[in-house]
């Protein structure tokens, strides 16, 4: 078992393709660097220079925004699936 | 070019009318690999302003994963500017990350003319496109 990531069509350049992906970790952030190693760049787009979760994009563990849980500390397990999906925003400036 | 049918293209000016002085914003899916948008989805926005939107996270998920399990794709994505012209902000070519998508964008400016324009924008660069609306 592992954790099951979907990837958006922007991202998949970072994963030679793939929809879906598999990592391992305890809580989120161990798993984006657990993915880093097999799709080196991935990251640094989900994770800014502060540590925190990138604005630009929405992370969901399961059906649940991780911004309302606990963001990157988000506990995760075996079985669980992540869907990272871009943000769609902007305004008028 | 964007080819859109009248119909789906008068939904999208009256979404945009119904919000005015708000930002209306909204998707419009189609199979994916066709470039042909089919099923009109307006969206909530969840920053209700008159100068900036966000798709609400939860609504857009579940909209996404419908959009995956019937093979479609975002085709459309549109928002309205309530006080500008209808050309893309740097906020919306940074947020910008549907490269197969166009971007639609109309203002809600002027009250009896509605501007309905269409881009592309990819890795920041904006290319105007015609817009070909059949009935």
């Amino acid at each position: 078992m592992a954790i099951e990531v979907r990837i958006p069509t922007i991202l998949r350049t970072y994963t030679d393709g793939a929809k879906q992906v598999e990592g391992s970790g305890s809580t989120l952030a161990e798993l984006f660097t657990d993915l880093e190693q097999r799709h080196g760049g991935l990251r640094e787009r989900l994770v800014d220079n502060g540590g925190g979760l990138r604005r630009f994009v929405n992370v969901y563990l399961n059906d649940e925004d991780v911004r309302f849980l606990s963001g990157l500390d988000t506990p995760v397990k075996d079985g669980d699936t992540v869907t990272v999906l871009p943000a769609v925003a902007g305004g008028a400036f | 070019m964007l080819t859109i049918s009248r119909s789906l293209y008068d939904k999208i000016v009256a979404h945009a009318r119904a919000d005015h002085p708000d930002e209306a914003c909204g998707v419009i899916a189609g199979p994916a690999g066709s470039d042909r948008p089919e099923r009109f989805i307006a969206m909530m926005n969840a920053e209700r302003s008159p100068t900036f939107y966000r798709f609400d996270s939860a609504e857009q998920f579940r909209v996404w994963r419908e959009m995956d399990d019937n093979d479609e794709e975002p085709v459309v994505i549109y928002h309205s500017h309530t006080a500008t012209e209808a050309y893309p902000s740097r906020t919306d070519i940074s947020y910008a990350s549907e490269p197969q998508a166009h971007y639609v964008l109309v203002s809600t400016r002027e009250e009896d003319t509605t501007e309905f324009r269409s881009y592309r924008i990819t890795d920041g660069v904006v290319t105007e496109e015609p817009v070909s609306v059949v009935e």
